[in-house]
């Protein structure tokens, strides 16, 4: 009788409302059923596993090279990233060296893919509020990011584009200086986003005190990456475990204070800005050398495991392999993505709030369902 | 004989023509519009740039099935969609095109009629396209689409009552309920009452937002995606009849701000003689021009601006935009009698 | 004779409608024709020459008071005839009743106000004279001889709607 007193039922007025798997607002084949007292959403059942491929058991019988095809399906927005906290785990197993001008190539690559990831963020968000128009301004740019991926591999969005050990490829001519000149667009165009939302009072009456979540209970329920840099903890893996070139680069890290949904935004806005810093500093900064390390035909890591992280545009993405030695497959592949770990907060962001809040909290926690389903 | 029945008939026809047609094309309008704020084309395959699209979407709207849900009232079910449609196109028997012109060696007023309740008409038979949504919401016999309408409803009834507060604020302004009437206070005073009355032009045209269901005032459009809106279960030409009220329904809007505000048929500066060439530009012309103004105003607002939620968009109405309205009556009458 | 025939065709429409409205099972048909009647009932002060009354008729009565009826009516979603247990010619006898005072009270009115000419007289001659016009007449005559009425009706209204509002409120 006591756990019922804690959420007393009002029959007349409390019903059940499923935003089903197929919805335009849910980003992909998430389901959610609401119960609703009235308006309010009293309590919520989030139902995933839609898009699960059992990409983690595939792994098994694939070979180290040909899991990296099937990271880049995992967090499809975000491909290059994926890759990279893949290969970084392999080569901390291998303890391969990877030169310097693969570090800093990978590093300019994490970075575009960040701001690839949000705009697209940014215009499903402020679609599912109402503002459409970012939405395609959004999308634009991130056309010209794509060019540039297309330009280095030849693919849009699934792009391959890490092997254990470096890049698969050398930029191709002309390039970098394709990405400075993104970069300058990029730096105008956040200014347009912000002049369209930032000051934005139907904008500010829509996100602010919506969804907030003090520090403590987001490290508590595992949130990580810009959910959680809102909330005002300050933990960004390039910061405080620097991979590939990122002890070398010099950016700073947004945090939010009142972690409503208008301070992730915020975080994210100002995640722009910081990506163009960084990539502007790779490219000028770019060393000569080789691209790829000194890596044996055949990639058989010795038996052992490892735990690498590092930061994808969604947050904290981690894998964990266990490699048995004698295969040229993995015992075990295991991974911690940020998105699932975000969907777990959801529950708690949406109680009390309206139905129409319940998308705009979607939206703020920033999910790929690949990535949480794998 | 000929000027109680012939005369105003084909005025009527005319005026009906031209209406329907220019409600067709606002679709096309809107469309195009938002597509290049948006970076993009809009339409262009059906017809040179599109021009035919909305010749197209009536075809096929015309062509659908014609469903009517098994358990749903059938009369109700087809006079909804006609209860919306039908306000919002006789409103326009008394938005005043321009003053007396000739025509073929007549002496013709450019308006169906002149009565003298004119804009309380106009308030009134606006009311009455409340009718529609409820009764689309109830016809579906489901609850969401009913609970949804009466969404829709209370918003509409509450904005009602702060845009009719401003059109008080407007007849205190001119003297006289007529709409050609208030045209001519313009044109006396040599002033568009939107520089006489600027508060209220803002009300005006919030609050005409929030009557048509445009954006940022649109949630329960929105909300469909998600709990069923009260057009779910129409479909083919009744479900294009609703939309088309919408559209209706704005123009009315933008009539009447014109008519009220901004001159109506008048030149810029009516009572300044150095600018007396411009009125080699018909009155119906600037009429026609100043409305579509308002009309790409809408547009402009529903690219751009997010959505407020239903409980935002109610306090918004009840709260900020209905004690501003009598505060204006209250001043306007004030300033009325000390001048 | 062009008004004769307006008038009784009208009046056809009113009283045809009237009786729809307290016939039909369906609650909400009931509702839509109570409508129509008031739409004819407005025709008929236009008739009058009263527009003013015409228009808010058409403004408060149609797109305010029966907007209010139909929500409750779809609301409580009352379908069907009253419950098998009632006993009809009870149900009978309190109409009768009922309607046979009201008919009473119409036919003392009517009686009365026929027995007392004058003070009709006075207010439709003050109304085509120097006042134009039929708002400003009907403005005069509310702020002038019906100043009290007006304002202990618009006190009434309020405290209606503060009324309905402490009702439905869950928490003040």
């Amino acid at each position: 009788m006591t756990v019922e007193a804690q959420r007393p039922m009002f029959d007349t007025n409390e019903m059940v409302l499923n935003m089903g798997p197929q919805h335009p607002s849910t980003h992909g084949v998430l389901r959610i059923v609401l119960h609703l007292d009235g308006e309010r959403v009293a309590d919520s059942d989030i139902v995933i596993g839609y898009l699960h491929r059992g990409i983690e058991k595939l792994s098994e019988n694939r070979d180290w090279t040909q899991i990296i095809l099937l990271t880049d399906r995992m967090d499809y927005v975000a491909a290059a990233s994926t890759n990279l906290g893949y290969c970084e785990t392999v080569e901390k197993l291998m303890s391969i060296e990877v030169p310097r001008r693969a570090r800093y190539v990978r590093t300019v690559l994490n970075e575009l893919q960040r701001i690839a990831s949000h705009c697209l963020w940014l215009g499903t968000h402020a679609m599912d509020i109402g503002a459409m128009t970012v939405f395609l301004y959004a999308f634009r740019e991130r056309e010209l990011i794509l060019d540039l991926f297309e330009e280095y591999c030849g693919a849009r969005l699934t792009y391959n584009s890490q092997r254990i050990g470096g890049l698969p490829l050398d930029i191709p001519p002309g390039w970098d200086r394709k990405v400075l000149e993104f970069c300058d667009i990029m730096d105008s165009k956040v200014g347009e986003y912000e002049t369209l939302l930032t000051h934005n009072r139907i904008w500010l009456e829509r996100t602010r005190d919506i969804g907030i979540i003090s520090g403590s209970e987001a490290v508590a329920l595992g949130m990580c990456g810009p959910a959680l840099r809102g909330s005002g903890v300050p933990r960004d893996v390039r910061k405080d475990e620097p991979y590939a070139a990122y002890d070398e680069m010099d950016f700073d890290v947004p945090i939010g204070d009142r972690g409503d949904t208008y301070d992730r935004y915020l975080v994210r806005l100002e995640e722009f800005r910081q990506s163009t810093r960084i990539i502007r500093q790779g490219i000028e900064g770019l060393p000569e050398g080789p691209f790829i390390g000194k890596v044996p035909r055949l990639i058989k890591p010795p038996a052992g495991e490892t735990y690498h992280a590092i930061e994808s545009p969604k947050g904290e993405i981690g894998f964990f392999i266990v490699s048995d030695g004698r295969s040229t497959n993995p015992y075990r592949f295991r991974v911690r993505s940020p998105s699932f770990c975000n969907l777990q907060a959801l529950p708690r962001l949406i109680r009390g709030h309206l139905v129409a809040d319940v998308v705009a909290l979607i939206g703020s926690i920033d999910i790929v369902l690949g990535e949480v389903d794998r | 004989m000929v000027d109680i029945f012939v005369i105003p008939l084909l005025k009527i026809v005319i005026l009906l023509n031209a209406i329907l047609v220019s409600v067709s094309y606002m679709t096309l309008l809107e469309r195009k519009v938002i597509a290049w704020v948006q970076s993009r084309l809009g339409p262009m395959r059906v017809g040179p740039r599109g021009v035919l699209q909305p010749i197209a979407d009536a075809l096929k709207l015309m062509i659908k099935e014609d469903i009517t849900p098994a358990k749903a009232d059938k009369w109700v079910f087809t006079l909804a969609p006609m209860m919306v449609l039908v306000p919002a196109l006789i409103v326009f028997a008394v938005i005043p095109f321009g003053p007396e012109v000739n025509l073929f060696g007549r002496l013709e007023p450019l308006y169906i009629t002149d009565i003298n309740v004119g804009l309380l008409y106009i308030v009134s038979v606006a009311s009455l396209g409340v009718y529609g949504i409820i009764l689309g919401g109830w016809a579906s016999n489901s609850k969401y689409p009913l609970l949804a309408s009466l969404r829709a409803s209370a918003q509409l009834i509450s904005y009602e009552v702060a845009v009719t507060m401003t059109l008080v604020s407007m007849i205190v302004t001119a003297g006289t309920l007529s709409m050609v009437g208030i045209v001519e206070a313009q044109r006396e005073s040599g002033l568009w009452f939107l520089f006489v009355q600027p508060v209220a032009f803002v009300l005006f045209f919030i609050g005409g937002l929030a009557e048509t269901n445009r954006a940022p005032f649109d949630m329960p459009e929105a909300e469909q995606e998600l709990t069923g809106g009260f057009h779910t279960e129409y479909s083919g030409m009744r479900f294009a009849l609703f939309f088309l009220a919408e559209y209706a329904n704005m123009i009315v809007i933008s009539s009447v701000a014109t008519t009220l505000f901004m001159g109506g048929w008048l030149r810029p500066f009516p009572a300044v003689e150095a600018l007396g060439f411009l009125d080699l530009i018909p009155s119906w012309i600037w009429f026609i021009s100043k409305t579509f103004a308002f009309l790409y105003v809408f547009l402009w607002i529903r690219a751009t601006l997010p959505r407020y939620r239903y409980d935002q968009l109610m306090r918004l109405g009840w709260k900020v935009l209905i004690p501003i309205a009598i505060g204006n009556v209250v001043v306007s009458g004030v300033v009325k009698v000390l001048l | 004779m062009g008004e004769a025939i307006a008038f009784y065709g009208l009046s056809a429409f009113i009283l045809g409608f009237a009786i729809l409205v307290v016939t039909t099972r369906n609650t909400v048909h009931s509702v839509l024709f109570l409508v129509a009647n008031f739409m004819f009932v407005a025709m008929l002060y236009v008739l009058l020459s009263a527009e003013f009354l015409a228009v808010i008729q058409v403004l408060v009565y149609t797109g305010g008071i029966v907007v209010l009826y139909l929500f409750v009516v779809m609301l409580v979603n009352l379908k069907g005839s009253p419950e098998a247990h009632e006993d009809p010619r009870r149900l009978a006898r309190t109409g009768l009743l009922l309607s046979g005072a009201v008919l009473a009270e119409f036919a003392a009115i009517i009686v009365y106000s026929a027995a007392r000419p004058s003070s009709g007289a006075t207010v439709s001659d003050a109304g085509l004279s120097d006042v134009g016009g039929n708002v400003e007449q009907v403005g005069w005559m509310l702020y002038t001889n019906y100043l009290i009425p007006f304002e202990v009706a618009s006190i009434l209204l309020l405290v209606a709607m503060v009324g309905a509002i402490v009702l439905a409120k869950r928490e003040l």
